[in-house]
């Protein structure tokens, strides 16, 4: 009997319980504390007196905002760039997209095309200099990805104030040049994505628009890693050097992933003013890269490996702690601990990650 | 029992492995005090591990200690550090130089032996703060030239001196300490000018006049001739034989050094094998900036189907020759495949050209090591001739065929037996030998005309050895590729090989037959041609 008992431990308890630990290994430690908390915070709030379809419609807008711009660091961690901490340059071509898609007047869900039109091309002109500018720079990609981002955006902050804008919607009200710091979609492309195939159940509303959208381009970015150049593009990631003993050229693929990346993060803001309604200048896109950055890292990728699965649960995790903690927190302590706890969750798991090189699995 | 009498060093049966490698098998030998004894064999014969045991190095105890035993004045010794046997009396001078560039050579001498003046500050806060007596360590350092009978100026910076220099002030470091016994010394001549070594030699002879054992390393046999009581020959991690320098030969020291005369039956080339006259590949005035591995004038012609081997001692330039052809390293001179001139620093025109590499450094160049066996096998292929790919929307877009991918692995992991749980696994979870099988299948599914093979055996057990020398032959004989395989072991290169082009400092030294007597390669990696050695 004792016999029996012990086989069948070895045969069928073991490995199971084997398996559950290899899957909470590849799961991380860092995403299982943070699963745990929001967990935790979405089981809480009905104490605190929030409404959890609320909360839950508050993540997945916020959701669909961001992931594209979550997106948007796939393609460079995967040729060895590592993050994308210059993901303000695409930014800056996604403003530059919008501004110029209100400057022609238009309005309604046509702006929002003219506005991914118009930011295309400044898209794929700044992500090939930056591309070839980390080229020089192998090894240290990211501390000069996070500078070309914060000069990039103090040069535009001049920019915006002397570039001859003249839509009334946008420019100063008392001197008639220069854009002014906020601009409101409102008219043009405001919730042009979040209005379309949104379904309501009692407080809790889903927006597929931006679920779908975000889907295109999870599927594109996919689709193009299982390509022959995305295939080439891994592996200069994973190993420059063989790559170029069989024949790649390693500069080309990395440029050809930074252009990816920054066209990913010009329709990433697009995305993000659409939801948000509002178009932010100046100062706006310096911090942008980090949450982006640290969803990516949430969600399980490396520096150096990314999937789409990553993006999905990181921006999901990430966005869940940031909308959660603040109408929790503040109804339980009465103090505003969301902002702290916010920069902790991210820039916390920006060093983890850095510290570790290996992680996620293809 | 009186010191005199016992040897001054005595290694009785030692031996030694590495994960499981013996790399040193019963080695025992004897040296007295003021003898010179030479050490000659090929790279990865087994000098430097033992070496290494007499020296203590801290990587012996990391790696499981060794057997047999050390005796210095026949009183076993354990060094557990270099430490131990510096107090012991026993020095060793490295084949690169350990010295501070800003430093003058008295000072570089007496490093941190420094002979010390107290001065009032020193009673305050104790030796640190001691100055140094400058006249006292410019009369040691001296003393210690002197010794070595070589002409340096104490005074010299280190960073201005000739390499000669730099040598002699190294080993005036090393008999500069009063307990001086024995000296080690790993290949001291290797950078020097012929006049220096001639210094450097009469220097060894006066160290042992001084009744100072030595033991000299060196790969040019003449100076063991030259300067030696005896001579050691390794191979293989044993001692093949001990000899009296004063009756023996180049010749003689070659042929034990590179192994014994081999007997026609394990070498299994077709006696009657014919290699067309037709040339596939010729390379002319070949030069390769490869650090370490640097190839100056290389002249060289491989015949359709040929089987063609290079060898010579490691920083030859052995292995620069193909990473220069594939375009890894800069290089220049022309190369000119099946009558088509490839152009170098382009690997991408070589692979197109139909060569392929295997490269000598499997975890840097040869694999992907964090992606599966599919992708490593595959990729080369696929990037370059366009194979495991679905076409769409009009070639359009390449879609990777994960099917085909998964059965040409599965092909290869059946032909060369690789042992692995499936062709999803990680390369990086492979053993050496097996992951060697990887990059060869790697550049079999690329179907080349001409494959470069570097060291392919170098790091693996001696089964999977067997396995890959016999897939490359496999792969010579049945689809009539030219197979140009560069390796250290002059043994595996007669077991494989049609012709064998020895490479000696950057430049071809000679071509001989595979058959041709293993002595006669020693004397062409020795850096002789066959008359100068007679």
């Amino acid at each position: 009997m004792m016999e029996n008992n012990k086989d069948i431990l070895n045969a069928y308890v073991l490995p199971v319980l084997r398996d559950i630990k290899e899957a909470l290994k590849a799961f991380g430690l860092p995403r299982l504390i943070i699963t745990g908390f929001l967990l935790l915070l979405f089981i809480i709030a009905p104490f605190a007196g929030i409404s959890v379809g609320a909360s839950l419609t508050d993540t997945l807008g916020r959701f669909g905002q961001n992931a594209i711009m979550v997106l948007a660091m796939v393609p460079m961690i995967h040729s060895g760039c590592g993050l994308n901490f210059g993901l303000p340059l695409g930014i800056i071509s996604g403003l530059l997209g919008a501004t110029l898609a209100i400057e022609t007047g238009i309005q309604g869900p046509l702006s929002f095309l003219l506005a991914i039109l118009y930011s295309t091309p400044f898209a794929l002109v700044f992500g090939w200099g930056y591309g070839k500018l980390l080229n020089k720079v192998k090894g240290s990609e990211m501390m000069i990805a996070t500078y070309v981002g914060f000069s990039s955006v103090a040069f535009m902050s001049i920019m915006w104030l002397i570039l001859p804008y003249k839509s009334p919607t946008m420019v100063w009200g008392y001197t008639g040049e220069g854009l002014r710091t906020t601009i409101s979609t409102e008219g043009f492309y405001y919730h042009v994505l979040r209005d379309t195939l949104s379904l309501r159940i009692g407080s809790l509303s889903i927006s597929f628009g931006e679920i779908l959208f975000f889907a295109l381009f999870a599927f594109i970015i996919w689709a193009f890693l299982h390509t022959k150049t995305g295939t080439a593009m891994t592996a200069v990631g994973s190993n420059p050097v063989f790559a170029r003993a069989s024949g790649i050229s390693i500069d080309r693929q990395r440029t050809l992933s930074v252009i990816m990346s920054t066209w990913l993060g010009a329709l990433g803001i697009l995305c993000y003013q659409q939801g948000y309604g509002f178009i932010q200048l100046y100062q706006g896109p310096m911090y942008m890269a980090m949450p982006a950055v640290s969803a990516i890292l949430i969600g399980g990728a490396s520096v150096n490996k990314a999937t789409i699965t990553n993006v999905v649960i990181g921006t999901i995790l990430y966005q869940g702690i940031v909308s959660m903690t603040p109408s929790v927190m503040n109804s339980l302590i009465h103090t505003d601990m969301s902002e702290v706890l916010r920069i902790i969750v991210s820039n916390g798991m920006i060093l983890y990650a850095l510290t570790r090189k290996s992680g996620a699995s293809r | 029992m009186s010191e005199m009498t016992k040897p001054l060093l005595e290694m009785k049966s030692v031996s030694k492995e590495y994960n499981g490698n013996p790399v040193l098998k019963d080695v025992s030998f004897t040296l007295g005090q003021g003898e010179v004894l030479g050490l000659v064999g090929e790279n990865g014969a087994g000098k430097s591990t033992l070496m290494n045991i007499l020296f203590g190095m801290e990587v012996i105890q990391q790696t499981g200690g060794y057997g047999g035993q050390v005796l210095i004045d026949g009183k076993e010794v354990k060094f557990t550090s270099p430490l131990d046997a510096l107090k012991a009396g026993i020095g060793m001078v490295h084949q690169e130089f350990s010295l501070l560039p800003g430093f003058t050579a008295a000072e570089n001498i007496l490093l941190n032996r420094e002979p010390e003046n107290k001065s009032v500050l020193s009673l305050v806060f104790g030796d640190r703060a001691n100055t140094i007596d400058r006249k006292k360590l410019q009369k040691e350092a001296i003393e210690a030239i002197t010794k070595l009978g070589v002409s340096l100026d104490p005074d010299m910076l280190v960073s201005e001196m000739p390499v000669g220099h730099k040598q002699f002030t190294e080993i005036s470091r090393e008999i500069s300490k009063s307990a001086i016994r024995l000296l080690v010394l790993d290949e001291p001549t290797a950078v020097l000018t012929e006049k220096e070594a001639e210094m450097l030699l009469k220097a060894i002879e006066n160290l042992s006049k001084q009744g100072i054992s030595v033991i000299f390393i060196t790969h040019r046999l003449q100076e063991i001739l030259d300067v030696c009581d005896k001579v050691i020959v390794m191979r293989d991690g044993r001692i093949i034989n001990e000899l009296e320098a004063a009756s023996t030969s180049i010749n003689e020291m070659a042929k034990l050094m590179v192994g014994r005369e081999v007997a026609t039956s394990i070498n299994p080339v077709e006696k009657d094998r014919k290699i067309s006259d037709k040339v596939v590949l010729s390379v002319k005035h070949l030069w390769v900036d490869m650090p370490g591995e640097t190839v100056k004038d290389v002249n060289l012609e491989v015949h359709e189907g040929e089987f063609l081997g290079i060898g010579g001692l490691a920083g030859q330039g052995k292995l620069g020759i193909p990473n220069g052809i594939m375009g890894l390293y800069p290089a220049g001179g022309t190369v000119t495949f099946s009558g088509n001139s490839i152009p170098l620093n382009n690997p991408r025109a070589c692979l197109d050209s139909d060569l392929a590499f295997v490269s000598e450094d499997r975890r840097g160049v040869g694999l992907l090591l964090d992606e599966s066996l599919e992708w490593n096998i595959a990729f080369p292929a696929m990037q370059i001739h366009g194979k495991f790919l679905k076409k769409y929307l009009g070639g359009l877009i390449n879609w990777r065929d994960q099917g085909a991918i998964k059965e040409v692995t599965e092909k290869y992991i059946k032909q060369l037996q690789i042992k692995c749980t499936s062709s999803k696994q990680k390369a990086k979870e492979l053993s050496g030998g097996n992951q060697q099988k990887i990059c060869l299948a790697k550049s079999f599914a690329l179907e080349p005309k001409l494959l470069f093979v570097s060291e392919p055996t170098r790091g693996i057990d001696i089964g999977a050895k067997a396995l890959v020398l016999q897939a490359l032959r496999e792969y010579n004989r049945k689809y009539g590729v030219t197979i140009v395989m560069i390796s250290s072991e002059l043994e595996e290169l007669r077991q494989c090989c049609d012709r064998i082009a020895i490479i000696t400092d950057g430049a071809v030294s000679g071509i001989l037959p595979a058959s041709t007597p293993s002595e006669d390669f020693g004397i062409l990696m020795v850096g002789k041609t066959k008359k100068e050695a007679k």
